[in-house]
Parts: C-alpha cells; structure tokens; sequence
C-alpha cells in the first residue's frame, strides 16, 4: 500500500552533508586554501567576480572552493551575498586612460604612442603540457627580466586616437551626466539604454557572450571587428562621499577593458565612420571583455538606424538570456516537481487519445478507392 | 510580538532576509498592484540565496509583507514536504523564526508553487504565489516590449485564436495548467502553472492572492472579491479535469489527484496533491476504497 513520501527535510539535510563530504574529496590529500586560489586560479577568480557582480577576489576564492570549482555556482554565491550590501554611492568614472597597464595591445596599428605591451598571456605559448607543474614543490616562478625602458606613463586608447580625425564615433555623455542606472536595483526596462545594456553585459555569461560574438563574426551579424585595444592593469577606484566633499581612493582593482573598431557606411545625415564596441570586465578577463565588446557594438543596430536580422542585434534575446544565474537558475528549476501539471498533460493526452480511437472505430463514411482519388 | 519567537530568527540576517528599505519598494509594488488587478508592476527584484526559477518572486513577496505573528505554510504541488517547499519553509523559520504550520486553517500567509489549497480561504489569508513567467502572452509573443503594448491596447486577439486553434485540431484547448484569466474583465493575465481545475476557486476569492515573479521582476496581484474568469468560448465553455475514481487514500472525489506508479507493470493509484486536505480527511476517518475492501474483507 503506497504511503505518502515523508521525510523530507531530513533527506535535504543528508544531501549538505554529502556535499561536504564530496567537495573535501580524499582526506589524504591537502584541503585547498583559499588563498592558493585567489593566488593560482586568478582567471576563474576573475570570471566568477565578473558574473558574479561584485569585485573581492577573497570572497570569489571562497566562492570557488565551496562550489568545487564550479564558477556558475561560485557566482551564485556572490550575487546572493552582493544583495545584502548597502549601496553607498557610485564611485567616479574609472579613467582607463592613465591605468598601470601591464598588459596592452592594438591590432589595429603596428605601433603607436605607449607601444604594445604584451604583459602576461597564453596567446603566444603552446598549449603542450608543462609537466613540471605536475610535480609540487619544484615549480619556482622565472625571475622576470624588467623591459629597457619604463613604460610611458600615458597611454592613450586607440579610439581616441582616431576619434581626433573625426574617423570615430564619439562617445558623448547623455545631457546632465545623469548617474548610470542600476539594473540590480531597478528591473532592465525594453529598449534599454547603453548603460543598463553595459551593466548587463558585464555581468553576463562569458561562454553565451562568447558564442554570439562568434556568431557576428561568421556572418549572423554585420560587422567585422578589429580588435582597436585591449589593455589589462590596475586602476584605483575614486568616490566622493557627501559629506566630505572631495574624492578618496578606495583602492585598486584589476581591470581588463577593450575597444572593437568597425565598420559603418554612414547614412544620409552621417559620412563614413567607424564605430566602437565597448567591453569592460574584472581581473584579467581577455575573452569576456572582447565578446562584450562585439555584442555591445551588435546592439547599437538600432541606434545606427540598421537592420536588427540576427539574434546577436536583439538586445531582449541577449540581454534577458546573458545573465548566468537566471540562466541556470531557471533550466535547472526543471528539476523540482512538476507533477501537479504533468498530471494535467496525461489526463488531456489520454483523453484525446480515447477521443481519437472511439472515431477510429466508428464506419468509415467512404470507401477507401473513393478516399484514394 | 511574542519575544520568544523573535529571537528564534537568525541575527546574522536582518527580520525575513531582505532589508527594510528593499521589503518597501515590493511593498510600494505591491500596493501599486493590488490598486490595478492583473497588471504587471515591474519591481527591483533581488538575487536570494535560493536560485533563480525556485521561488525568489513568492519569496520576495512573502518576505515583505511578513510579521512575527504570521503563521506561514509553503507548498509545492501542494503538497508541504517537497524539497522546494522544505527549502523555503525552513529559510523562512531560520530568517523569521516565525511559526510554521502545514494546516491550512492555521496559516495566515501559504506561499505556492503550482496548487490553491482545496480548502476555501479566509479573508483573513494570503495566497503568495510563486510565478516562473509572468506573461500570459510570451509564448505567443517573446517580445516584453510587444506584449506590454497588447496588454495596454487589451488586444488579446492572439490569445483567443491559440486557443481557437486548439480546439480546431484536438477537440479541447490543450492548456492544462498555466490557462490563462481574465482578471476584473481588463487584464489577461497567468494564473501561474496551477492546473486549470485550481482556475475557479481563483474568482471571488475572499483571501488576498498576490503573484511574485522574481527572475523576470514583476509582481502582480488579485484583490478579494475579484472576478477572475477562464477565457473560454460559449459553444466550448470551460471546464476542469475530472477523475473517475476517488483518492486512494482518502476517498476524496472533489480534490485534484497525482497520479502514483506503485510497481512496474502498470499499476498506478491516484491521491490527493493537497497533503493538509488529504491528511485532514483521514483524521476525520474517511478512507480510500482500498482501504475499504481491506477493511471489509
């Protein structure tokens, strides 16, 4: 005799032990540090501060080992904490311009003022194994060798560069500067302006990003995108609290941002210019920052008065479908109980098969020759 | 306020999680929804500690309108002892330390997730529901920016000839849950996937009915005393799923029944989805009729 499944809330509290249990894996083996993640795992530290919305590699760390590593769980974790924190204020604009570059390239130019500065990258190693990172305890980092010179101290982004010919779209703030909106504080409202579609970018999954910079890039789009810079560095973060009337430093971050350049015809009102797509991440995030920045220049289609054909020019398609933990929050909502309205589905699905087999039985009104003219 | 329940709740987190200034913008929503029943009210949802599509709209909902005195029943399926149901009852008694009750009789707030208790509800109750998608017109049109153009214009002609269209191939409007109101004759709108049996007890409901969509930030609501009505057609009224044997447990035949493989070659048996209702019935000694021929034999 079936009985009613019982037993729920201890069945939940056996699955967090398990989990603790698997994320320690074999006790012979060191627990991992936290700080030995924020240290060697910086990239997925920088994914998951970049999904996650909130910049504190200690917590992105923790975050990573909590969830074994899983940085779409990691970053769950940060934004369920980032929404119990008091928002004080916005900080003033980052000036990008005068970041401690470590790393900055142009494809668009052979050389130009500030140089390209290739900085820490996998782009020119090959992807053999290192064995020798197998083995602990004998991997001492390289002494690095400082380059001949310093690097100058300004150096300008490419865009600028061109925007003084007039050869680039320029980037005007909207009348009264008004503050940026906040897209976790306010729901996105459609069409949305650029600040909102940046924020949501910027928080969005890297692989979806990815993919569809991919998709503009092999014809499901219109542009052809030159990489104008890309620059990695530290910059400080400046605010301005009331009361005190003037700006304090509240510390450094890393900060990978990068400028597409590309293609634009002109209109009747406009000559030929090119135009820029702007990509902006924590950390050192190379990948998410370029496809941010194909996608935002995807989304001007509207304001460029161009055809909005592919799914990478639809900003409700990219921007509602980009965010990580909706994402996987609602795919893997599948798994809780739907049986209440699977019930529905068989009982309609029965009876219009019952419905269907009691006309199958009934004589046929005409023959099967007159059927078959 | 009782002291002993106040200091049950967590201290790391402030009364119900949310923050005082965050539970009166969605009180501010709310309000604003209450005031045009079945519209929309677009709100700064914001991200919980359960994910995203398990709840975080009822949630939300539930967390700004809770008080110390509140007894608070979550369901899913109906039922109060399903893992999404355990999981929000117990964050609630770890942020509230309120009292939780499975009674439908007992609670003053029951979040939901896809069923309305059978038992009617009191003007003395609200009804939270858990709402995956808001818009009763996004699988006809995905675009937020279009349908909130046709709720505006009340142009729910597309609607009308889906489930025209239904009825042209299968015989039936093949909508089982999710099927969509009409709400104080103005707005369309998701009675949430509750299956369609669930839809009248929506109408002329004395109990508050209030809906909270957390990942696509809308709240909309149901005042009492609301006319509510299935869109249906006069010669293809609108009717409910019916069963043709009782609950196996209970004998009840006016409850929405799950349907329980027990072995497999087939054999299955029907119950209750509404646990409170099914237990409440068996405390009263009604049976199930195979408990009956257990009985008489």
């Amino acid at each position: 005799m079936y009985v009613a499944v019982k037993g729920g809330e201890a069945a939940i509290r056996a699955t967090h032990d398990l989990v603790a249990q698997m994320r320690r894996g074999d006790p012979c083996v060191p627990e991992l540090d936290t700080r030995q993640i924020r240290e060697q795992m910086k990239l997925a530290v920088a994914r998951v501060m970049n999904e996650g919305s909130l910049y504190d590699e200690d917590l992105a760390a923790l975050a990573l080992k909590q969830s074994q590593g899983d940085a779409v769980e990691a970053a769950f974790l940060m934004r369920a904490y980032r929404t119990t924190l008091p928002r004080f204020g916005s900080s003033a604009p980052l000036d990008t311009a005068r970041m401690a570059i470590r790393r900055r390239i142009s494809a668009a130019f052979k050389d130009l003022p500030g140089g390209q500065v290739l900085g820490p990258t996998y782009d020119y190693t090959h992807r053999l194994f290192d064995f020798a990172l197998e083995a602990a305890g004998l991997t001492a980092a390289p002494a690095v060798t400082p380059g001949g010179a310093p690097l100058d101290e300004s150096m300008p982004r490419v865009p600028d560069i061109l925007g003084s010919e007039g050869l680039m779209e320029p980037e005007r703030a909207l009348p009264d500067d008004p503050a940026p909106c906040d897209v976790t504080r306010e729901p996105a409202e459609f069409p949305i302006d650029r600040d909102g579609r940046l924020q949501m970018l910027a928080r969005g999954d890297e692989g979806f990003l990815l993919g569809l910079a991919y998709s503009v890039q092999r014809g499901f789009g219109a542009n052809h995108p030159f990489a104008g810079e890309i620059r990695m560095g530290e910059t400080s973060v400046r605010y301005r609290p009331e009361d005190l009337g003037f700006e304090i430093d509240l510390g450094e971050i890393t900060v990978t941002e990068c400028q597409m350049i590309n293609q634009f015809s002109g209109s009747k009102d406009a000559p030929p210019q090119f135009t820029r797509g702007y990509g902006f991440a924590f950390g050192h995030s190379e990948r998410k920052a370029m496809s941010m920045a194909i996608v935002d220049r995807s989304l001007k289609c509207r304001d460029l008065g161009e055809a909005a054909d592919y799914p990478a020019q639809k900003e409700e398609f990219v921007l509602y479908h980009c965010d990580t933990i909706e994402a996987s929050g609602f795919v893997e909502h599948l798994k809780l109980p739907h049986y209440v309205d699977f019930q529905g589905e068989l009982e309609l699905i029965r009876k219009i098969r019952r419905e269907h087999d009691e006309r199958a039985a009934e004589p046929a009104l005409f023959t099967p020759s007159e059927a078959a003219e | 306020m009782s002291a002993d329940t106040a200091l049950c709740a967590d201290p790391n987190y402030n009364f119900a999680y949310i923050d005082e200034q965050t539970k009166r913008m969605i009180r501010r929503a709310l309000l604003k929804a209450v005031s045009i029943p079945g519209y929309q009210v677009p709100f700064g949802s914001r991200e919980m500690p359960l994910a995203r599509g398990w709840g975080t709209g009822g949630i939300q909902v539930t967390a700004a309108l809770i008080g110390p005195l509140d007894r608070l029943k979550v369901i899913d399926q109906g039922a109060d002892d399903t893992t999404n149901a355990v999981a929000i009852r117990s964050f609630f008694s770890r942020v509230t330390g309120v009292e939780t009750t499975q009674k439908v009789a007992e609670a003053t707030i029951i979040q939901t997730r896809h069923r309305i208790p059978e038992r009617p509800l009191t003007e003395d109750q609200i009804l939270v529901y858990q709402v995956p998608q808001p818009e009763p017109l996004r699988k006809l049109e995905p675009s937020e920016v279009e349908t909130r153009n046709m709720h505006a214009w009340e142009e729910y002609g597309l609607m009308q000839v889906r489930l025209y269209e239904d009825i042209a191939r299968f015989g039936h409007v093949a909508t089982t849950y999710s099927y969509p109101v009409m709400v104080n004759d103005r707005y369309v709108a998701s009675p949430t996937p509750i299956p369609k049996f669930d839809n009248p007890k929506m109408n002329m409901m004395p109990a508050l009915q209030l809906f909270g969509a957390g990942r696509e930030k809308r709240i909309y609501a149901i005042p009492p005393y609301t006319k509510v009505r299935s869109l249906d057609f006069d010669d293809h009224p609108f009717t409910v799923q019916s069963w043709t044997q009782p609950c196996t447990l209970c004998g009840a035949r006016d409850s929405y029944l799950d349907e329980v493989i027990v072995d497999d070659s087939g054999g299955r048996i029907f119950v209750c989805s509404d646990t409170d209702h099914c237990e409440g019935r068996r405390e009263l000694g009604h049976v199930g009729p195979a408990e009956d021929s257990e009985r008489s034999t």
